[in-house]
């Protein structure tokens, strides 16, 4: 229930709060009510119609960072 | 889980995780995202049988406490109104009934997926009263309160809410202490809206590991492993292992959203009781929404099944499979306990995903 979906934003619709989101190619909106600094071309988490977050699409990055601090590479 | 580099570093991961264990650990998720990847991409079959993953109350679904489900049950019965929940609520057991049984009977009741719908659907039908099934953590509250905001400057009169909002912080507090868990797995959707920093209690506080996590195999492995280097090293931490989506401070709009609709109060947890703070409820000027204050609830008293063990498979002490009705008595088709409801439960993600998973 607490899932959240991320999509890329394709455009908004300032005057009513809405993105479209599109979620490999299937196109929904959602509301950026909680997320209004969201620009067209971010790559967003989307739970229950809300963007809630903007996401940094650097999961390789992230992820060999967090390895080679444990030692790991 | 398929590339030979992610391969690579599964077995890396799998490796420094049974190398660095210093003892026999129980680590505990309290998100139903990670019950359920953790049992889909079958984790526990990765490492060593004297590291235990087990599932605390983080399916908000399974923590809603059968009064609450009573008033909903009574909200839901009332002539003119529609009903509005999320899908997995409606098959909700308490005493012999469920929202779903009383759909069948004929009352109005509509899964949505997400408020807003609720909103649109009191927009559209002004003759009638709208009420909206508020369940979940600090994922979703902060939608709720942004409803319940639109609802106002729209000056939409016919649409309520009963609110069931949960917040994690207190929760983990009372759960933990005394209990055999020995590190934490924060939920990383939670974070996302609060921030890292709100978990940043569990070592400070409670003097436990903890980790912010995705729901990767790999991020959870990363975050798993992150835990027992605190647990060998006898130190207690907090990691953000989900820096892409998650920040210190969190999305302070939601945040400020939630503050300004919303505050605390003691709610009652399935399986935990009631705790101080630990949920949410509509401030006086948003009273107008609140369908506790809007109609006269008459809430029946119902009793759950009395095997059922949901109280203590939420509180982690027991598996799913050690439940008499478990598979039997109760499965997803039909659920007997809360647990096994949404597919985000404990006894729902361990009956899908099969006994090939060691629990424990
Ligand atoms: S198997 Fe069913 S009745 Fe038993 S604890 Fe799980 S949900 Fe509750």
């Amino acid at each position: 229930m607490c899932l959240a979906i991320p999509g890329k934003v394709i455009d908004i619709d300032s005057a009513v709060a809405l993105a479209r989101i599109d979620y490999n190619g299937l196109a929904k909106t959602a509301s950026t009510m909680l997320m209004p600094e969201v620009q067209a071309g971010d790559y967003v988490l989307v739970h229950a119609g809300f963007i809630i977050q903007i996401i940094d699409e650097q999961y390789g990055r992230d992820l060999s960072e967090l390895t080679r601090e444990l030692g790991l590479l | 889980m398929n590339s030979l580099a992610e391969q690579k570093k599964i077995r890396q991961l799998t490796d420094y995780i049974s190398h660095t264990l210093p003892r026999p650990c129980t680590i505990m998720e309290v998100c139903g995202t990670h019950t359920m990847s953790i049992a889909r991409w079958g984790i526990r079959s990765l490492l060593p049988p004297e590291l235990r993953l087990i599932s605390g109350p983080g399916c908000p679904v399974c923590v809603t406490d059968t009064a609450t489900i009573a008033e909903a049950l009574a909200l839901a019965s009332m002539p003119g109104v529609i009903f509005t929940c999320f899908g997995d609520m409606l098959r909700v057991p308490a005493g012999d009934q469920s929202l779903a049984q009383l759909r069948t009977e004929g009352h109005d009741i509509r899964i949505v997926l997400s408020p807003l719908d609720a909103l649109e659907l009191a927009v559209d039908n002004p003759g009638r009263q709208v009420v909206f099934f508020a369940v979940g953590f600090e994922t979703t509250a902060p939608l709720t309160a942004a409803v319940a905001e639109s609802a106002r400057m729209r000056g939409v009169t016919n649409f309520t809410m009963l609110t069931a909002h949960k917040t994690m912080p207190a929760a983990i507090a009372a759960l933990l202490p005394g209990s055999a868990v020995d590190a934490l797995l924060c939920p990383g959707h939670v974070a996302a809206v609060t921030g890292s920093e709100a978990f940043a209690f569990i070592p400070r506080g409670l003097g436990k590991p903890a980790v912010v996590s995705g729901f990767e195999p790999l991020d959870i492995l990363v975050a798993i492993a992150y835990l027992v280097r605190d647990l060998a090293s006898n130190k207690a931490t907090l990691t953000n292992c989900y820096p892409r989506v998650v920040g210190g401070a969190g999305n302070t709009t939601a945040l400020n959203m939630l503050q300004k609709v919303f505050r605390p109060c003691a709610a009652v947890w399935r399986g935990l009781g009631k705790i101080a703070d630990s949920g949410l409820y509509l401030r006086s000027a948003y009273a107008d929404f609140d369908a506790r204050q809007r109609f006269q609830i008459f809430a029946a008293d119902l009793t759950d099944n009395p095997a059922c063990r949901c109280g203590k498979v939420l509180r982690g002490e027991i598996a799913p499979y050690d439940c008499p009705l478990f598979g039997g008595a109760c499965t997803p088709e039909r659920p007997a306990g809360a647990c096994m409801v949404s597919s985000e439960g404990s006894c729902a993600a361990a009956y899908q995903y099969g006994r090939s998973n060691p629990y424990a």
